[in-house]
């Protein structure tokens, strides 16, 4: 699945997309296993508190299942306006 | 409905006068036009980062409830990106309807979810670095009005 960053978790990550091979459940179990790979994932994902998270550029949440989606996207609290 | 998403400038009183003309069943249009604000006297550019994919569709969904919720007649939003200096409008909003109370509400109601839901991100350049704009709590308390 595609996986695509913005803004500061973006930055960190440093990458503004990726291809993922996965088998994750859920957009949790994706981030436990972004997070296993490397530290500047483990960094961007350490308070997922402070991240949003869209499935299929729908705005979704972090139980929500992984399956079907084709691209998943996170990013801190929109500051539009 | 018309929601564009742009980098370019916009004329905020062109894009007005152009907004709902030759309605003649409405009796009331209000603006709001966001402009980039230099809170420390040091800003030199306001970067604003947003998700291409969704964007459009996200301002498109939450027009959408404005126009349904207070019956317009028409809504504009004209959202910015890419790097913009202080004093230049960011965004505008604009609603029509047949009372005021109706396109004041939807007017609000619209800024107050383009702020939290509309895949934009912003980031302040001085000359000390650049650090993105946290979000506000009181923005995603301002929902819970609606």
């Amino acid at each position: 699945m595609n996986v695509v960053y913005f803004a500061w978790v973006r930055e960190r990550i440093g990458l503004p997309q990726e291809t993922v091979e996965t088998g994750a459940a859920t957009v949790k179990d994706l981030i436990a296993e972004l997070s296993a790979r490397e530290e500047r994932y483990a960094a961007a994902f350490a308070d997922i508190s402070a991240l949003r998270v869209a499935l299929d550029q729908e705005l979704s949440d972090f139980d929500a299942p992984l399956d079907g989606v084709r691209e998943v996207a996170f990013f801190p609290p929109m500051t539009g306006g | 409905m018309t929601v564009r998403v742009q980098a370019e400038p916009f004329d905020a009183g062109a894009e007005l006068n152009a907004f709902a003309q030759g309605r003649t069943d409405i009796g009331a249009v209000v603006s709001f036009t966001g402009v980039v604000r230099d809170t420390q006297g040091d800003l030199q550019e306001m970067l604003i980062e947003h998700y291409p994919g969704m964007t459009t569709r996200a301002i498109a969904t939450i027009a959408d409830e404005a126009v349904a919720r207070w019956a317009l007649a028409d809504v504009l939003v004209i959202h910015r990106y890419g790097p913009l200096k202080p004093g230049e409008p960011i965004m505008m909003v604009a609603t029509a309807s047949a009372h005021r109370a109706a396109a004041f509400e939807a007017a609000d109601f619209l800024m107050d979810y383009l702020k939290s839901r509309a895949p934009f991100w912003k980031k302040e350049v001085t000359a000390q670095g650049a650090s993105w704009v946290d979000a506000k709590d009181a923005d995603e308390d301002a929902l819970r009005r609606w």
